[in-house]
């Protein structure tokens, strides 16, 4: 019987388990995929958002401002990629300057600090790329972008260093509310029991949901987002995180340097049925590109690397907000979790923990240790460190993945913090991440991931389940 | 830290055949720096016949035609280091290099020959719709799978592109025992060369679809089919000529580009046309004592020309080595009307005392139409040609006597008919 089981390794899942592991309680946490970081967390904007959006009083509003304030000292203590880089929202008719003006009148009242209104010359010498017809823009100092692939795993290690137990390819398929107040989980690969549920499974959340409050049926309707990536060599081409005036569906299409110096633009927004089709369209881009345009002409779109889609889980109804709380008795969650979710998620954490660790009357831990070390990045070590480090560790001298120079030491300390396919290397430590997409490294990779996990190269996969790389060996394929 | 005369960037077929020339013009101190594991490059994986009937009179395999090189290499005890991933080039010649087997290092060069070589272009850059499932690779890197480690992508397979990798294993995986459903090119015309075209898919029955291209991806875990249509020639899909192909494999042969992180981070001028670095007919670049040859300066059909190009660079980092620059007037060549680059871009009439090789590409398929080289307003060589494509490079060999002291530029140019 365990104290508390989350449902879920994303971004959610993995700063509840963090912030759960730091009391006394026996913790697991099941997720369906083979790695943490596989759905609406792997896909997004990346942006840790300053908190004008929301309006006042919201859970989106209370959690977002936290989490901005946060977020730094949270990336320094698990050593994750995060830089304040500010964000400009742009209007593009001076007649749309009262709409700045409400962002900038919400964001005070969220307690947002530093926003300010900025025009013509003083605009333009801030982000100099922006079209030069924009006449004005709100600016956000506070926000910033970080690395989610990297938060989300560095919160799930540290969650597993302090004795959290992380199930993988394990699906939940229903949960059951015993007599006695305790939980049951069924999954594929076996029935867990816990004395607490907590929700944290992104566009799946309402199926959880529903089963345990079948009074207050939720839905959500997965809203599919696209993006592209641009070369490193284009990250520097704007300095800011620029927005355009937020619509109803969201806010709407950004171009934004990321933390390892790509460009990316982004997102879409078309609402699915589908929970897991996460197909980009030609449309889709075509718009994306389009839009992106008219906050930054020029896009250098040759550079696109790659394009790809995320789907964000928004709950159906209009209430427009996050449902963070004990939503039955014993059964907690984190729903609807859409943008600013990845911002917002550690202090969502932080906030379900301490109220399972209420109710389970559950001590602090004295031997918590909240910190954490990254996967060394050998390309950014000044000479002498990393003359040193290859010394000690051959391993790190022997570059893998060209583009990015992610060397074997790197891919291998990946996979032994739990990397198990190809996507979940690239997440973990970029190898395959750059301008050639895996092209030459993807089959170096597949090598270490076999020999390290011990498991034939043909039952190694692209991103888990029967997503298999390869269909076997040469000189065996049957005839047809 | 390390010195060396010369440090050669890339162990594949450019940089052995240019070491090879240097060290027989007499630069002893050299080092040929490869990132595998072994020389050879590409070729290593390149195991169909057909290279080498240019420079050896015979057809060989792609590891056999790198053999003959690195037998080469070994006779002049040419030092190589394997393994090795050159980091940086700085402008001073400065390389920042890294391996296993002797960790982090600066060498420090007189002269730099670039030699990287090319990579493919991804999905990515396409930005084909879809999903991104596993079966999607690159033409090479099935190559490297089925041909080095033995280990096949899928069974039921569409190649996107038909660049001469796609061609080639078109035909591999068809004698692997996949099912090669069809070959989609995006143009009308075939960007490989004409004799992969027959031996590669029409020995095999393998359809060649011009002017279509994939429009969707459909597959959650592994791939399970595309969507191809037929486009206009605005190269857009056509609506209503979508058709659907089951298959478990997608292959991308969709084009090559330089890899020239290096070169432009030290500075190196490049050529937007080419993706590679401006050169002249010595192949210099920007940088005093940098040249650079094979597919790193532009991309090749044929390996054979590669080996020659090579040769000049290596010949002339000697050159610049032991006899020091001969600097002197540079003139530029410039591809007009359908020629849309030449390589080298720049020539010195005053030190120009051989022939020079000058290739490029046409920019069209075209019948029945003449090569032309202007000397300013003169036309000193005109080339009937009954076809050219794009697939398939082109060369002129300038001597002397085409270029007058006071001529200012040479231009390349395609003229249509062949009447004289």
């Amino acid at each position: 019987m365990y104290d508390a089981i989350i449902i879920g390794g994303g971004v959610v899942g993995c700063s509840i388990a963090r912030a759960l592991s730091r009391y006394q309680l026996k913790l697991a946490l099941l997720e369906c995929s083979e790695d943490v970081c596989t759905g609406t967390s792997k896909a997004n904007s990346a942006i840790v958002h300053a908190g004008f959006d929301a309006e006042p009083g919201t859970c989106k509003a209370r959690f977002n401002v936290e989490g901005s304030r946060t977020m730094e000292a949270l990336c320094q203590t698990l050593d994750v990629p995060y830089r304040r880089c500010g964000a400009l929202v742009v209007c593009f008719d001076p007649a749309d300057r009262p709409r700045l003006e409400t962002l900038l009148e919400r964001g005070r009242k969220n307690g947002v600090e530093g926003l300010e209104i900025l025009e013509g010359e003083a605009l333009h010498r801030r982000e100099p790329a922006l079209d030069q017809r924009i006449p004005a823009a709100l600016y956000a100092p506070t926000s910033a972008i970080v690395c989610p692939f990297e938060l989300t795993a560095a919160m799930a290690e540290n969650a597993q260093h302090n004795g959290a137990e992380f199930y993988f390819d394990t699906c939940v398929d229903t949960v059951e509310r015993r007599s006695d107040g305790t939980f049951v989980l069924h999954t594929d690969h076996g029935s867990f029991e816990s004395r607490v549920v907590i929700s944290a499974a992104g566009v799946y959340g309402d199926v959880i949901h529903n089963q345990l409050c079948p009074q207050q049926p939720r839905q959500i309707i997965p809203r599919r987002g696209e993006y592209c990536l641009l070369d490193r060599k284009d990250g520097a081409l704007v300095r800011h995180t620029v927005f355009q005036l937020p619509g109803p569906m969201g806010k709407g299409v950004l171009v934004t340097p990321t933390v390892h110096g790509n460009l990316l633009l982004g997102p879409t927004a078309t609402d699915q049925e589908s929970k897991e089709t996460t197909a980009t369209t030609s449309a889709g881009i075509d718009l994306l590109l389009a839009t992106a345009e008219r906050s930054v002409p020029h896009l250098p779109t040759r550079d696109i690397i790659t394009s790809f889609a995320g789907l964000r889980a928004h709950l159906s109804d209009g209430a427009d907000d996050f449902v963070v709380g004990e939503s039955a008795p014993g059964f907690y969650e984190a729903l609807g979790i859409e943008s600013p979710g990845l911002t917002a998620a550690p202090a969502i954490g932080v906030y379900l923990a301490q109220q399972v660790a209420a109710r389970l009357g559950a001590a602090e831990k004295s031997d918590f240790d909240g910190t954490r070390k990254a996967i060394v990045c050998v390309r950014s070590l000044p000479f002498a460190q990393r003359k040193a480090l290859v010394e000690a560790h051959p391993a790190y001298g022997q570059i893998i993945c060209r583009c990015e120079q992610i060397s074997e030491g790197e891919i291998i300390d990946a996979i032994h913090r739990g990397a198990r396919s190809l996507d979940g290397v690239k997440r973990r430590c970029r190898a395959g991440m750059g301008r050639c997409q895996g092209g030459f490294c993807a089959p170096r990779v597949m090598e270490l991931l076999s020999r390290e996990l011990d498991i034939p190269q043909t039952q190694l996969t692209k991103s888990g389940k029967d997503s298999l790389l390869l269909t076997g060996h040469t000189k065996e394929v049957q005839a047809q | 830290m390390r010195e060396v005369q010369l440090a050669i960037i890339g162990g594949g077929p450019a940089g052995l055949s240019a070491a090879i020339a240097a060290y027989d013009a007499g630069v002893k101190d050299l080092l040929i720096i490869e990132r595998d594991s072994v020389p050879g490059g590409i070729l290593n994986q390149c195991i169909h016949a057909g290279f080498g009937l240019h420079t050896f009179k015979e057809e060989l395999t792609g590891p056999e035609y790198a053999g003959r090189f690195i037998d080469e290499v070994e006779k002049r005890n040419i030092p190589l280091l394997l393994d090795t991933m050159v980091l940086d080039f700085s402008r001073d010649k400065v390389l920042t290099v890294s391996s296993r087997s002797e960790g982090l290092q600066q060498i420090k060069a007189q002269s730099v020959i670039l030699a990287m070589g090319c990579r493919e272009r991804p999905r990515g850059a396409l930005n084909i719709p879809g999903t991104r499932c596993a079966g999607i690779y690159s033409a090479g890197t099935a190559q490297r799978l089925v041909n080095m480690e033995g280990l096949m992508p899928g069974k039921e397979v569409v190649i996107l592109g038909s660049g001469d990798i796609g061609l080639i294993m078109a035909r591999r995986m068809t004698l692997e025992g996949a099912r090669v459903k069809a070959v989609v090119e995006l143009l009308p015309y075939s960007g490989g060369l004409k004799r992969n075209i027959v031996q590669c898919l029409d020995d095999f029955g393998i359809p060649l679809l011009l002017s279509h291209t994939v429009v969707d991806i459909q597959g959650t875990r592994r791939l399970e089919g595309v969507t191809i249509a037929q486009v206009d020639h605005k190269r857009r899909p056509i609506p209503g000529t979508e058709q659907q192909i089951p298959c478990d494999t997608l292959l991308l042969s969709v084009g090559l580009l330089p890899e020239n992180e290096l070169s432009t981070a030290a500075g190196v001028r490049m050529d937007p046309v080419t993706g590679g670095a401006q050169v002249d007919d010595e192949l210099a670049t920007s940088i005093p004592g940098v040249f650079a040859c094979g597919n790193v300066l532009h991309v090749h059909d044929l390996v054979d020309f590669v080996s020659q190009e090579a040769a000049l660079a290596g010949r002339s980092a000697a050159a610049y080595l032991l006899h020091g620059e001969e600097a002197g007037r540079s003139i530029p060549l410039v591809g007009k009307n359908g020629v849309r680059y030449t390589v080298p871009q720049s020539l010195h009439p005053e030190t120009m005392n051989g022939p020079v090789t000058v290739r490029f590409r046409v920019a069209q398929p075209l019948q029945n139409a003449a090569i032309c080289v202007y000397a300013d307003d003169r036309l000193v060589r005109r080339i009937p040609k009954r076809v050219l494509a794009p697939g398939e490079m082109e060369s002129v060999t300038l001597r002397p006597e085409d270029v007058e002291s006071y001529t200012a530029q040479i231009t390349f140019c395609i003229e249509e008919g062949t009447a004289q």
